[in-house]
């Protein structure tokens, strides 16, 4: 089938670009920009609302195997979906972690399920314990896309020198957690004033500064390729900065929640705001939302981690960190727009265009050839964002209630509409 | 006589003419070998020790072999039934030893350098039989000596060194010996088993096994440690041997009429599919272990010569030996 959206905003990360034009679809892929519609094509107007490419989210989390009740790879592809999200980069820190062939090829087949994309993570070593490296040439051959053990850090650097020596004969991306796992166990809020006052346990937000600097001297040692999943410290990115000039192969993202939330918003104990690493201060908030529209930080993503509600109902520093955020990445992502610190090309690049690039796939253009996964939204539609309403299994969002402004219209995958 | 040296701890001090004139002793030694009556008196009355610190069954048989062939008297001492297990150290063995009056001292030590220290405080001539990752001078010899035979030549030959080249001593005395013979070398294997500093060596170094055998003449396969093949190095054996394992396939890369070589014991379907070692057009497994006997013959035939002629120098000049 043929699809020619019309009257559009488009919103082109590759060229910078946001104006007014048509866009064409055939056979799921991109056919053509701002030509006349086909004959045949069946015409949607957008009546100048954005299209632009799908979502490639970094970093979900999805309960299977292990913990299915909090989310499966068919309600999460609805999330997905209703976000706007045309892939899900899914994480490997499952029950049991995906560290085998075997394992990847469990949730590759589970993936089916999904009604968008999915590409996984390997965990970096055997059951994520930094002791073993994983069957990287096996796992890359079967569609690992890149290599992590998530939030544990891989604490001996003798073995995260070999796995990274190995790695670079692959030509695989190594997944890093920059901090230092010693400064920063146990803690579930930043140090100063706030985490005292209320008694969290907390850590130095240079501990991320730590861990970064181990891993790009690393880095630097074996020439591996090397992204940083989640930077939220102004402090850390002169070493990121560093690492660029020197012409290492690294990149940078975060959450965006780590954009769009700081420190005081834990307010009374709210532990759907407890994060890994945990929210900052201000000033390093704003740094961060700097930090993406100077390019410095390549990727923003929801980091989704469904939680039940067993799971958060508990004293802050034990419950389970993260949140859900297939669905709020993009509106939550529209208030850094709507504030003025970043233009829609600048924040499609960061949420498509770049994770696609730095994980070999073919997403996050709008230019003829690639694959038709679009996402059409009002940008400037307001609602009160209720948890319940989410798609997730899991509802731990910390924008319950919140004022948001950007609604998801449509979201087609190869040229199928899977939302709206 | 081209062959000077007092003692053959390792390929690096040797010259080209030494090397050739071990092998071409050699080959009258694999004759020898073949013959019903294996014997020779080049070393009689000459005590021999085999002085191993590290487990050995094979290169301690093949000097056992080697030395009895050749008349000497040989006394086998392993780190089970010494002293050094009391805590002796290594030089009061050697002085210890040395007390004895041995001719021929065959060492192999797990450090690298121990039996060069231990050659400094003997009177006898000290055989390196592998030390540490360092050298392993007899089986570069028998490797060539092999090579040689098969080729006509240790020339011009491209010649790929597959596996645990980091580990390795038997890897460093190979391209050391045939870097000297202006050979071609390759080291082939996982960035994680190859030394560091590779670049400097002046070899070409391939991760890809298909690349580093195109057009090889001689393919030489490395035992790899079993402590090295769980996640530390590589991820696995399975991983390991579909990527660096030589099979049918990936030898098919090489010349057709490439040689296969392998120091053993094999780890067949880790670094060797067990159809390729037993293929007698490609497999010159079995000959290495044959020239094994034959190198160690010459080499201690030629040590013994320069002994006596060191001794009778020392006599004619009034001292004692």
């Amino acid at each position: 089938m043929i699809l020619h959206f019309t009257n559009a905003r488009l919103i082109d990360p590759e060229a910078g670009t946001d104006a007014n034009g048509t866009l064409t679809i055939e056979a799921g892929k991109i056919a053509a920009r701002d030509g006349a519609p086909p004959e045949g094509a069946k015409v949607i107007d957008c009546a100048g609302r954005c299209l632009a490419p799908g979502i490639v989210d970094w970093g979900v989390k999805v309960g299977e195997p292990g913990e299915r009740h909090k989310e499966s790879y068919a309600s999460a592809g609805r999330a997905a979906a209703a976000g706007g999200v045309t892939t899900m980069v899914v994480r490997p820190d499952t029950r049991p972690p995906v560290d085998s062939p075997e394992s990847l090829d469990f949730v590759a087949k589970r993936s089916a399920d999904s009604i968008v994309r999915v590409r996984h993570m390997s965990a970096l070593t055997k059951a994520r314990e930094g002791r073993e490296m994983v069957e990287m040439a096996f796992l890359r051959d079967i569609g690992a896309v890149a290599f992590t053990d998530g939030v544990h850090v891989v604490a001996d650097n003798k073995l995260l020198n070999r796995c990274m020596t190995y790695a670079r004969g692959l030509g695989a991306l190594i997944v890093g957690h920059p901090q230092d796992p010693g400064l920063s166990k146990g803690a579930a809020a930043t140090k100063g004033k706030f985490a005292s006052l209320y008694g969290i346990p907390d850590v130095s937000p240079l501990a991320e500064r730590m861990g970064l600097e181990r891993d790009l001297t690393l880095v630097a040692m074996t020439g591996a390729r090397y992204h940083a999943d989640q930077i939220t410290t102004g402090e850390a990115l002169p070493a990121l900065k560093r690492a660029r000039k020197a012409g290492l192969d690294v990149s940078a993202g975060i959450s965006i929640h780590h954009l769009t939330l700081n420190e005081f918003d834990v307010g009374d104990y709210r532990t759907f705001f407890r994060f890994t690493p945990p929210l900052r201060a201000e000033k390093d908030r704003l740094a961060m939302v700097q930090a993406v529209a100077d390019g410095e930080i390549d990727v923003i993503a929801s980091f989704h981690t469904p939680q039940d509600e067993e799971s958060k109902r508990l004293p802050f520093a034990e419950a389970a960190p993260g949140a859900v955020g297939l669905q709020t990445l993009l509106p939550a992502a529209l208030r850094l727009y709507h504030q003025g610190g970043l233009s829609l090309p600048q924040l499609f690049r960061a949420m498509s265009l770049n994770p696609a690039r730095r994980l070999g796939l073919d997403g996050g253009r709008l230019a003829a050839g690639a694959p038709a996964d679009l996402v059409l939204f009002d940008a400037d539609a307001p609602f009160l964002l209720d948890r319940f309403a989410l798609a997730s299994k899991s509802k731990n969002t910390p924008f319950d209630g919140a004022r948001m402004q950007g609604r998801v219209l449509g979201t087609w995958v190869g040229g199928e509409r899977v939302f709206g | 006589m081209t062959f000077r040296a007092r003692h053959l701890l390792g390929i690096e001090p040797l010259s080209p003419p030494e090397i050739t004139s071990v092998l071409d002793l050699a080959e009258t030694y694999v004759d020898l070998n073949r013959r019903t009556i294996k014997r020779s008196d080049a070393l009689e009355g000459m005590t021999q020790i085999n002085l191993f610190f590290e487990n050995s069954t094979r290169t301690q048989s093949s000097f056992e072999l080697a030395g009895k062939r050749l008349g000497a008297d040989v006394m086998n001492m392993s780190v089970a039934q010494s002293s050094v297990k009391k805590g002796e150290t290594l030089i009061d063995t050697a002085l210890t030893l040395n007390a004895m009056h041995p001719d021929l001292l065959v060492v192999r030590h797990s450090q690298s350098g121990a039996v060069n220290l231990l050659a400094e405080k003997v009177n006898c001539a000290v055989l390196n039989a592998g030390d540490g990752r360092h050298e392993h001078p007899t089986q570069a010899l028998l490797d060539a000596l092999t090579i040689r035979r098969a080729k006509g030549r240790l020339h011009r030959l491209t010649v790929a060194i597959c596996g645990d080249i980091a580990h390795s001593r038997v890897a460093r005395s190979n391209l050391i010996l045939l870097g000297k013979m202006e050979s071609r070398i390759r080291l082939v294997g996982p960035a994680t088993l190859m030394p560091s500093g590779v670049a400097e060596f002046g070899c070409e170094v391939y991760e890809d096994m298909r690349e580093g055998l195109a057009d090889a003449d001689v393919v030489m396969m490395l035992r790899l440690q079993k402590e090295r093949m769980d996640g530390g190095f590589i991820p696995s054996e399975r991983e390991y041997y579909h990527r660096w394992g030589l099979d049918a396939e990936k030898l098919a890369h090489a010349k057709p009429d490439a040689i296969v070589m392998h120091p053993g014991p094999m780890n067949r379907g880790v670094e060797i599919d067990g159809t390729i070692a037993d293929d007698i057009n490609r497999s010159v497994i079995q000959d290495q272990v044959e020239m094994g006997v034959a190198v160690r013959m010459a080499a201690m035939d030629l040590l013994a010569r320069n002994l006596r002629a060191e001794r009778g120098r020392a006599l004619a000049e009034g001292g004692h030996a």
